[in-house]
């Protein structure tokens, strides 16, 4: 079962919080909104990329089962 | 063998739990929403890295729950007074203080459902989950009330202060919040503003554009 | 009036074109004109039946994306079994694109072909409630025929589902699928973030079809006369005609049903070197005349300079226009249509239009192309819908055929003569949140 990033880009509003966690595969563009590596997760990652999700404050970071 | 001796006894050591650790259940709860106001406007902690707002929102709530737990059972399982388990959760079920138990048991309530949810989250739809996180609004709210009434603990000296303290800085923060998104420049005029802006001369290329909520300019530009 | 007019031959026996638009002439097709030439209704009287026809026609969507009808209907009567709830058909006749007049045109001529198209959908996917959506700045000439065609067939009684008009508000998003959805729902035409696909969950929580007004009428007329004969016109792998609107030099819209596959230069004209054509609008590639020349109306021939049918919306300025001049000031109308909800379109491309019109005006500086080329990766599937990715495409394509006009520009000259607007740009721009109402 593998697992990618989904980002909701109309509640994002880029703080940043998931580009700190999982630097590996989220950086921020010119404008702080996040450039997400849409390929399934490592495992090495998974537990960096569920804190991520949670640390969103506006919930727009979202993992999808794929 | 401790009993009666300078009056303390089991019971009163459960009661007192009781008292103190609804102190702090009741702080803990003003912590987590000072938070949970700064977590709505992408706010940060001075210091702290961003995913530490979010973070701190969730392991306070966990705790606070913690504490109104012990507060709950101390006070059910002490005899001074008689106030029955489903009290902690059924409003108005305490022949002791029946109205300001019945406030606590609302505000657990109310708690617990933002709780759950929250834990779990990953299976609600978002508008299910803010509905029901909207409710902590109207729990604080209620815990301060059953806080301050149910006992003459925090109406009077330092006690009372730190209540008044408590009330005044969670409204203080909630108005705050509210101007702060009366400011956010609405969704359909965003990007006139920013074309606007961008008429002027380069230097308005640097600048954000004017999402809601207002933000400081990026720490990384990366702009050549 | 939308000031179309035919722009095929009368009636051409050997391909047994036009279909869809009434034969020679303009005149609009009433219910009797209507069912004389094509005969009434055929439902199915079962659920399903119609895909199958429509699978093997090839049928593609015509509202620009080129999506497999038949998969859209199967995706929707899936989720309504699945989830036993009734779906809503919804005609998408929005034509929110400032250059194309096909479905305004066809909506006029031949509104019963989308209204049978837009039942025999409903029957199909076993829906309970059909609407027609149309752009409400041509209503004064679409909405009264409407209304009077639904009221002719509600006389004698054609229609099985109950279908309403709505109207959308004047914004380039409105025809997007759940932009759609959000006004019908009562909101602004804003674009929502699937998932669930709308096919799952769209209006009201139904599965929800959203079908371009032209596609349901090549099913309106798949269903009588059978999937081979829709692929009697067209190419193997893209099957039967469709509605173009070409501008050519004068500037005047023609709608042209003709069948894919169709050489350019036949719906252009010939067209000397140094000139461009824009194909598929402002979400489209623009090409130059060179390439045009050789390549025919069909996905498989565009591809190869990266373009795409669309909705059939073909442009050929005349030669004494900018291009660049031409696209900063469409950019500049796509930045100013953006919902504002995503941060990537919201920054980038009012950002890109800026830039564009500094190259348009000689003042482009070292690093202004630069910026122009990452902002457009950088808006590039980053959105809640491909509004920005669309736009980012057409800058593209004018900075690689205006590559000489960029140089000119850059020396402070410009090859065109004439400063007046050719690409048609709507007044006004949204200010507040009623225009998006």
């Amino acid at each position: 079962m593998s697992e990618k990033l989904l980002v909701n880009p109309i509640e994002c509003k880029a703080n940043g919080a998931c580009a700190e966690l999982l630097p590996e595969m989220i950086a921020q563009d010119e404008w702080g909104y996040p450039i997400v590596d849409g390929r399934p997760i490592p495992p090495a990652l998974e537990r960096d990329a569920r804190a991520a999700v949670s640390a969103c404050p506006t919930l727009a970071l979202r993992l999808l089962r794929s | 063998m401790l009993e009666n001796v300078s009056g303390i006894n089991s019971s009163t050591v459960l009661w007192y739990a009781s008292r103190a650790t609804g102190v702090v259940a009741l702080l803990l709860l003003t912590a987590v929403m000072l938070i949970g106001l700064l977590v709505s406007r992408q706010g940060r902690l001075p210091g702290l890295p961003r995913f530490a707002v979010t973070g701190l929102h969730r392991n306070l709530s966990l705790l606070a729950v913690a504490f109104v737990a012990v507060h709950v059972l101390t006070a059910v399982v002490d005899g001074y007074v008689d106030i029955p388990l489903t009290a902690a959760v059924v409003p108005l079920a305490s022949p002791y203080e029946r109205l300001w138990l019945g406030l606590g048991a609302v505000s657990l309530d109310l708690t617990v459902a933002v709780v759950v949810t929250s834990l779990l989250r990953r299976h609600l739809s978002r508008r299910v989950w803010r509905a029901v996180h909207l409710l902590a609004y109207a729990s604080w709210p209620i815990a301060w009330a059953h806080s301050v009434f149910s006992s003459g603990d925090l109406r009077h000296g330092w006690l009372f202060l730190l209540a008044v303290a408590c009330a005044v800085v969670v409204v203080a923060a909630a108005l705050w919040r509210v101007a702060a998104a009366a400011r956010d420049v609405p969704r359909a005029e965003r990007v006139g503003q920013l074309m606007s802006a961008l008429h002027h001369p380069m230097s308005a290329l640097h600048h954000r554009a004017p999402d809601a909520p207002r933000h400081r300019a990026p720490e990384r530009t990366g702009h050549p | 009036m939308t000031t179309a007019t035919q722009g095929t031959p009368a009636e051409d026996t050997a391909t047994r074109l036009p279909r869809l638009l009434p034969r020679a002439g303009q005149r609009p097709e009433d219910w009797h004109a209507h069912t004389a030439r094509h005969g009434r209704l055929p439902y199915r009287d079962r659920p399903g039946d119609l895909i199958l026809d429509v699978s093997a026609a090839g049928l593609t969507g015509r509202g620009g994306a080129a999506f497999p009808a038949h998969r859209k209907l199967s995706a929707v009567l899936d989720a309504a079994d699945k989830r036993r709830r009734a779906p809503v058909v919804i005609a998408n006749g929005a034509e929110s694109e400032p250059a194309s007049d096909k479905d305004a045109t066809l909506l006029w001529l031949a509104p019963h072909l989308v209204l049978d198209g837009l039942q025999l959908a409903a029957e199909a996917v076993g829906a309970d409630a059909a609407i027609l959506y149309t752009h409400a700045d041509r209503r004064n000439d679409v909405g009264r025929r409407i209304r009077q065609a639904i009221a002719e067939r509600a006389a004698v009684g054609a229609d099985r589902v109950p279908v309403q008009l709505a109207e959308a508000p004047p914004r380039f998003l409105s025809g997007q699928e759940t932009a759609l959805i959000s006004h019908l729902a009562g909101g602004p035409a804003i674009p929502a973030f699937m998932p669930p696909r709308i096919t799952e969950r769209g209006l009201a929580g139904a599965p929800t079809l959203v079908q371009n007004a032209e596609t349901l009428a090549h099913m309106a007329l798949i269903a009588r006369r059978g999937p081979r004969w829709f692929r009697q016109v067209g190419t193997r792998t893209e099957p039967g005609s469709t509605l173009c609107t070409i501008r050519r030099a004068d500037g005047a819209p023609r709608v042209a049903e003709v069948p894919l596959g169709m050489p350019l230069k036949s719906l252009t004209g010939e067209l000397g070197p140094g000139r461009a054509v824009l194909i598929g609008g402002y979400h489209g590639t623009w090409v130059s005349a060179a390439d045009a020349m050789r390549l025919t109306l069909d996905n498989q021939s565009l591809g190869a300079v990266g373009a795409r049918v669309g909705a059939g919306i073909l442009i050929a300025p005349p030669p004494d226009r900018c291009g660049l001049i031409e696209t900063a000031a469409v950019v500049r109308y796509l930045a100013l249509e953006s919902a504002g909800q995503c941060g990537p379109c919201l920054n980038g491309l009012p950002r890109m239009a800026a830039a564009l019109t500094e190259i348009a005006v000689g003042k482009q500086r070292r690093q202004t192309q630069a910026d122009l080329e990452r902002w457009a990766g950088l808006v590039t599937g980053r959105g809640a819908c491909h509004h920005p990715d669309g736009t980012a495409r057409f800058v593209r394509s004018a900075l690689i055929t205006f590559a000489a006009e960029v140089d000119l520009h850059r020396r402070g000259r410009c090859s065109g003569s004439s400063r007046h607007p050719f690409l048609p740009i709507p007044r006004g721009s949204a200010q507040t949140e009623e225009d998006w109402m």
